[in-house]
């Protein structure tokens, strides 16, 4: 690691501030992306501002059709909600396939939206369920806070306090590992609610979290694996690496849709 | 030792501790330098072998991505701290011990106290199923994770009733 | 059998520092003063060094030296070397390239160390290490071994033009040719042996400490072979003589291989301890081990195996070219020649074989042994052929191999070795039996109702192990002989220490040696200790690889025994009053014949060092022995591995749904530690197969350098295994132990390749079958279902 500086604020406001002095400060909140890629010097930042002192930051809370989650949840504390288990079940599912146990320990939801990074869970959950992301300035719709890979809407000093999900009817999640790194190779995440039907995808897009709204649109008619059957996404945009090629990617898109659609309405996919 | 250094408590193995360190010095490297508590090992630099699991407030940690300065006022627990140096092992140590779960002994203070954990979390009664999928921070090259399954299975059952699972949190 | 003896599942004597956390690996190790060593390392594949400006770095906080290849050279410190001499079939000799420790104007793979600094602080190294001004003149890279021959390609050593360091062969070409001219069917395949990264979870370490009052060096090293070493560093590297030079391998983290190496690390700790006048440390990150560690496998291979019309092999050849990387590392000539070819005949009865290998330079990472070492990517290409010439003759892929398996022994392969004993048919019987060949079919129609495509795979295997007759391998090429030492020192008291060459890293020696000698002298196990490790305390040995320890190094421990059962005889003789001939020894006591009178082993052993009943001129006092033993021939480890699996037609990913082994390792010492070496040999052959591989990009940077996309197998891509046994007795060694160590790597990949194909319905598949791999074979082979 190249040396920082080491500050622990007690308030947002503190935390805020503290970024707007210091215009390459890093927030640390679980710190399981931040610190391996300061390890391997990649990222230097001179101080790092940790915010695991500030009150309120964590925590669940369901209200009407509604729940909310601080940004310094752990995702193992998400995974073990019964508040979550009960309102949005493939969330604390989803929450409990990011990392490994130890890294769910610390891995914080906040961390991982602010990150942004293409191969992770939270964003497909955050764009497939249409959240409000909360910030110590103002609300930013999913649809507008994922701007590209690694890539987000948040403004400088601007910090995430809490994420609002809307409680959909039905939702699934479907990751298909990459074996080394056991991020999603793709990670397809659907769900309905009302007219409102979502299909995110993690993993598989050059650009990051994308929706598919041919797909959207298909189940829009019947909320069916049926509906997506046939039905694949170009492979122009996909990623292409030694884990696999773009239209491998854009083949999983289809498959893992349907099976997620299937595990919405509590079907089989076959 | 960089001009710039803070100073950080908690407590390890049951002991105070007051250290003066680099704000880069990882959780790992406090116990390794500056307590010279070496049972805790590293074996990669992604946060992914496993190698350097303790508990931090009585939850599994890779100690290898935190940093020291993070636990003012914590509580962690190392492989040295499990059991009393000349005391009965812990029933997942002997479990290890008695089921061939270890060969060249590296990965084995971050298995055990993962499954320490993974006890605390998912009960004593451990299937197959469950104990391969809560191992996937844990590489091992050796074993071919077939005995240290058995062991942990079998470590599970023998922590049932006694106050193991209590003490390791 | 005793509850401790041979044969015994004993605990492990070793474990509870392991369980505890009290071990001691190298990284546990902390030198009063020591300084720590950050390499600067190339970033470029190829690149001559125009300069390297250390100033900036020298003068940074906590830096004591900052040292280059120029200062190497200037202490005549020498090279690397491989030790094992390959000659060509024109009968010339193989292009060794000189291999410095630090890189001498030029830089010949990413990860080639150009510089080392020392400073007081690793982090501080670290710093110091980005202020190094190396200026690099790029040049173009190779890193396939297919290309590095070609007209063209980028030369990377003066000394081997084409970049081939020996095109070496074996085997009967003519007769072979002969034998394809008369076949009913040839079966041909082109194989790719992926290359592998071997990482034991130790990542390697070293501490080199300079003692200016005695002139001497000690070197704390991951190592399987603290003595090889030791020898390699005094006698060609030309540190220091042998008697000034210490080298003690503490707890080893693991090594398959790649820790019996001499890399350039171990070297520059030591040399730099002299320099700076402190002991130095160096530790490998991971990421660093993927760039300096000598990687495994690499060969790309045309293989062809002609039949008779009853099925019957005819003829088997195969032209490898194999990847040795940038530098030959120390063993690195041998493992795709004599430990490759010469097992190319596999369980079979071969008439004829001829096998042609060339090695070439690359821009990559050295490559040398790793677990299996030439016998796996032997292996793979038989049992590939064998399995692929049932389908396509339409038969039972265990009939076939039945037929045409070995039945009588001694058996002379054309390929050199000559197997002793084994009985092919019964582990493949017991395993089909355990694994219910029978109910393959049920199973299969069962997983296509879930839409799943099942396979089933064998391995009949054969490895030579118990490495290995002195004699042979010196006429081979090889360097040193293969031998292995034992010591046995009895105390007063009664308790024994014995001293092996062997060195274990995970194998349980300190237990396996302690039953031997608990069974023969019939003593408590825990009245027995296992020295090994250290130069200054075993006299020699050459190292645990190659499954030798048992095989080897235990047989030199019933050498050492037997002489001190017969020396402690005399001492009981005089102690009973009775002729040494009617001493009897059994169970721990010593009797004379036809009389009830007898004395305990610990009496025998007080007598001896007490002497109060013997002069000292007609029987010496003491009680120590040693002994060397080299072994008559190689063993020949062999079995059946099948593997069963199901594939995600639509994902192509793979799930290994059950393994059967059934190995025949001769007398087996412990059975739970083999058992435990079968598992981890077969995770090793799985990671092969199903997700390991280290890739390069055009330039030479290496694209899995990292977990993050070097996938090692986890506990979720392995099922539980049905491990088993059978047991014909190795005839050359006094134990009848062949050894267990790699047989699972070398047994596996073979297994789940065809396994996989079966399910899948077509041969063009190459490892790592990842499952865009196999979903890629099942869109060339058309088999894609319409999406469902």
């Amino acid at each position: 690691m190249y040396a920082f500086t080491f500050h622990r604020p007690q308030t947002v406001r503190q935390a805020a501030s503290l970024l707007a002095k210091n215009q390459e400060a890093k927030l640390l909140a679980g710190g399981h992306t931040l610190l391996p890629t300061m390890k391997l010097r990649l990222a230097g930042p001179p101080q790092l501002i940790d915010l695991s002192l500030i009150d309120g930051l964590a925590g669940i809370e369901q209200s009407g059709r509604s729940l909310t989650i601080g940004a310094m949840t752990r995702h193992n504390d998400v995974n073990t909600s019964p508040v979550v288990q009960q309102a949005i079940p493939v969330l604390a599912k989803l929450a409990g396939m990011i990392g490994d146990p130890a890294v769910r320990h610390m891995g914080t939801i906040g961390g991982s939206i602010a990150n942004n990074d293409p191969n992770a869970d939270y964003p497909a959950a955050c764009l497939g369920l249409g959240v409000t992301i909360v910030t110590n300035k103002r609300r930013i719709k999913a649809d507008e806070f994922f701007t590209g890979m690694f890539s987000t809407a948040l403004e400088p000093a601007e910090i995430i306090t809490k994420v609002s999900f809307p409680i959909p009817k039905k939702a699934a999640y479907q990751k298909f590992r990459n074996q080394a790194s056991r991020f999603a190779l793709v990670g397809v995440f659907v769900s309905k609610r009302g007219s409102d039907i979502r299909v995110a995808v993690t993993g598989a897009g050059s650009n990051g979290v994308f929706r598919v709204s041919s797909f959207e649109e298909a189940l829009k008619k019947r909320f069916s694996p049926k509906s997506l059957e046939g039905m694949t996404i170009p492979a122009d945009g996909m990623n292409s690496d030694i884990h696999g090629s773009a239209e491998y990617r854009a083949h999983l898109v289809g498959v893992l849709a349907r099976r997620a659609v299937a595990e919405a309405i509590g079907k089989s996919a076959a | 030792m960089a001009a710039n250094t803070a100073a950080v408590s908690l407590t390890v193995n049951g002991k105070p501790v007051t250290a003066e360190v680099d704000p880069r010095t990882l959780l790992v490297q406090l116990l390794r330098e500056h307590l010279r508590l070496t049972g805790t090992h590293v074996g990669c630099d992604t946060s992914q072998c496993g190698a350097c699991v303790v508990h931090v407030n009585g939850k599994a940690t890779k100690s290898c991505t935190v940093l020291a300065l993070q636990l003012g006022g914590a509580n962690v627990l190392t492989i040295e701290g499990l059991a009393a140096p000349d005391g009965p092992l812990h029933p997942m140590q002997e479990a290890f011990r008695e089921n061939h779960g270890l060969q060249c002994g590296y990965c084995t203070p971050g298995m055990i106290m993962t499954a320490v954990d993974m006890v605390r979390r998912k009960g004593n009664d451990l299937d197959e199923h469950t104990i391969r999928e809560e191992l996937e921070g844990n590489i091992c090259r050796c074993t071919g994770y077939h005995n240290i399954v058995k062991a942990i299975a079998a470590g599970a059952r023998a922590m049932r009733g006694t106050s193991a699972a209590k003490a390791a949190e | 059998m005793s509850a401790t003896g041979i044969g015994a599942a004993v605990r492990r004597k070793e474990d509870r520092r392991f369980i505890t956390g009290t071990g001691h690996y190298t990284d546990d190790i902390n030198r009063p003063g020591q300084v720590f060593a950050y390499f600067v390392r190339s970033p470029h594949a190829h690149a001559t060094i125009r300069s390297i400006d250390v100033k900036s770095a020298t003068a940074m906080p906590g830096v004591l030296a900052v040292l280059t290849g120029a200062e190497l050279g200037a202490d005549k410190i020498g090279n690397l070397i491989c030790g094992w001499m390959i000659h060509s079939k024109d009968g010339s000799p193989m292009k060794m390239a000189a291999h410095p420790a630090l890189a001498n104007g030029k830089a010949c793979h990413v990860g080639d160390p150009v510089a080392v600094v020392l400073a007081t602080t690793l982090a501080q190294a670290r710093d110091a290490a980005e202020k190094v001004k190396v200026e690099y003149a790029v040049l173009p890279a190779v890193t396939d071994p297919a290309a590095a021959q070609k007209q063209g390609a980028p030369q990377i050593h003066d000394v081997a033009a084409n970049n081939t360091i020996y095109q070496w062969h074996l085997g009967d070409a003519k007769a072979v040719d002969a034998a394809f001219k008369s076949a009913n069917h040839v079966t041909k395949l082109d194989i790719v042996n992926n290359r592998l990264v071997p990482n034991a979870i130790e990542p390697r370490a070293a501490i080199g400490d300079y003692d200016s009052g005695t002139g001497t060096f000690t070197l704390w090293n991951t190592t399987q072979n603290p003595h090889v070493a030791r020898l390699v560093i005094a006698a060609f590297v030309g540190m220091a003589p042998e008697n000034k030079l210490r080298v003690i391998a503490p707890d080893v983290g693991g090594g398959f291989g790649s820790k019996i190496f001499i890399y350039p690390e171990e070297v520059v700790a030591l040399w730099a301890s002299k320099r700076v006048g402190r002991p130095v440390k160096w530790v490998a990150d991971r990421s660093e081990a993927f760039l300096c560690d000598a990687h495994g496998r690499d060969h790309v291979t045309h293989a062809e195996m002609a039949f008779d019309v009853d099925g019957k092999i005819l003829g088997l050849r195969a032209k490898t070219i194999a990847n040795l990387g940038a530098y030959m590392s120390t063993f690195s000539s041998s493992v795709p020649t004599y430990l490759y070819a010469t097992l190319m005949s596999g369980q079979y009865e071969i008439p004829q074989i001829y096998c042609e290998v060339d090695a070439v330079y690359t821009n990559t990472v050295p490559v040398d042994a790793y677990r299996g070492a030439g016998r796996p990517e032997a292996t793979f290409v038989v049992e590939r052929l064998v399995e692929v010439g049932a389908r396509e003759m339409g038969q039972d892929p265990a009939e076939l191999r039945r037929r045409n398996f070995i039945k009588k022994f001694p058996h002379q392969t054309p390929v050199i070795m000559n197997y002793d004993a084994g009985d092919y048919n019964a582990s493949l019987k017991k395993a089909m039996d355990l694994a219910d060949y029978k109910g393959f079919a049920k199973r299969k129609r069962d997983s296509a109702r879930n839409g799943k495509l099942r396979g089933i795979g064998f391995s009949t295997y054969i490895e030579a192990c118990g490495i290995a007759p002195s004699q042979a391998v010196g006429s081979l090429g090889c360097g040193v002989g293969l031998w292995e030492s034992a010591e046995v020192r009895v105390n007063p008291t009664g308790s024994v220490e014995i001293l092996t060459g062997c060195h274990a890293h995970g194998q349980g020696h300190e237990t396996t040696f302690a039953q031997l000698v608990s069974d023969r002298l019939g003593i408590p196990i825990d009245n027995v200790s296992v020295v090994h490790g250290d130069t200054d305390k075993v006299q020699f040995g050459m190292g645990t690889y190659g499954s030798r320890s048992g095989a080897v190094g235990m047989s030199a421990l019933v050498k050492a025994l037997d002489k001190v059962e017969a020396k402690a005889k005399k001492v009981a003789a005089h102690l009973l009053e009775a002729a040494e001939g009617d001493i009897e020894f059994k169970d721990g006591k010593f009797s004379v014949a036809g009389t009830d009178k007898s004395a305990a082993w610990g009496d025998v052993t007080l007598n001896a060092y007490i002497a109060h009943k013997f002069a000292g001129q007609e029987l010496e006092p003491g009680l120590k022995e040693g002994a060397f033993y080299d072994p008559t021939n190689f063993t020949f480890p062999a079995g059946c591995h099948i593997c069963e699996v199901e594939v995600d037609i639509e994902t192509g990913n793979t799930e290994i749904v059950a393994w059967t082994a059934v190995d025949d390792f001769g007398v087996v010492i412990n059975p739970m530690i083999v058992e435990g070496q079968v598992h981890g040999g077969i995770a090793q052959g799985v990671g092969q197969a199903l997700c390991e591989g280290a890739v390069y990009d055009k330039e030479g940077q290496l694209l899995t350098g990292s977990f993050m996309d070097y996938c090692m197998p986890r506990a979720d891509h392995l099922p539980s295994m049905n491990v088993d046994t059978t047991v014909t007795k190795c005839p050359s060694n006094p134990l009848g132990i062949k050894g267990c160590g790699e047989a699972g790597a070398i047994a596996a990949p073979a297994a789940v390749i065809n396994a996989i194909t079966d399910a899948i319905g077509t041969e063009d598949l190459t490892m790592p079958a990842t499952s865009s791999a196999v979903w890629l074979a099942l869109q060339k082979a058309n088999r894609m279902p319409h999406a469902a």
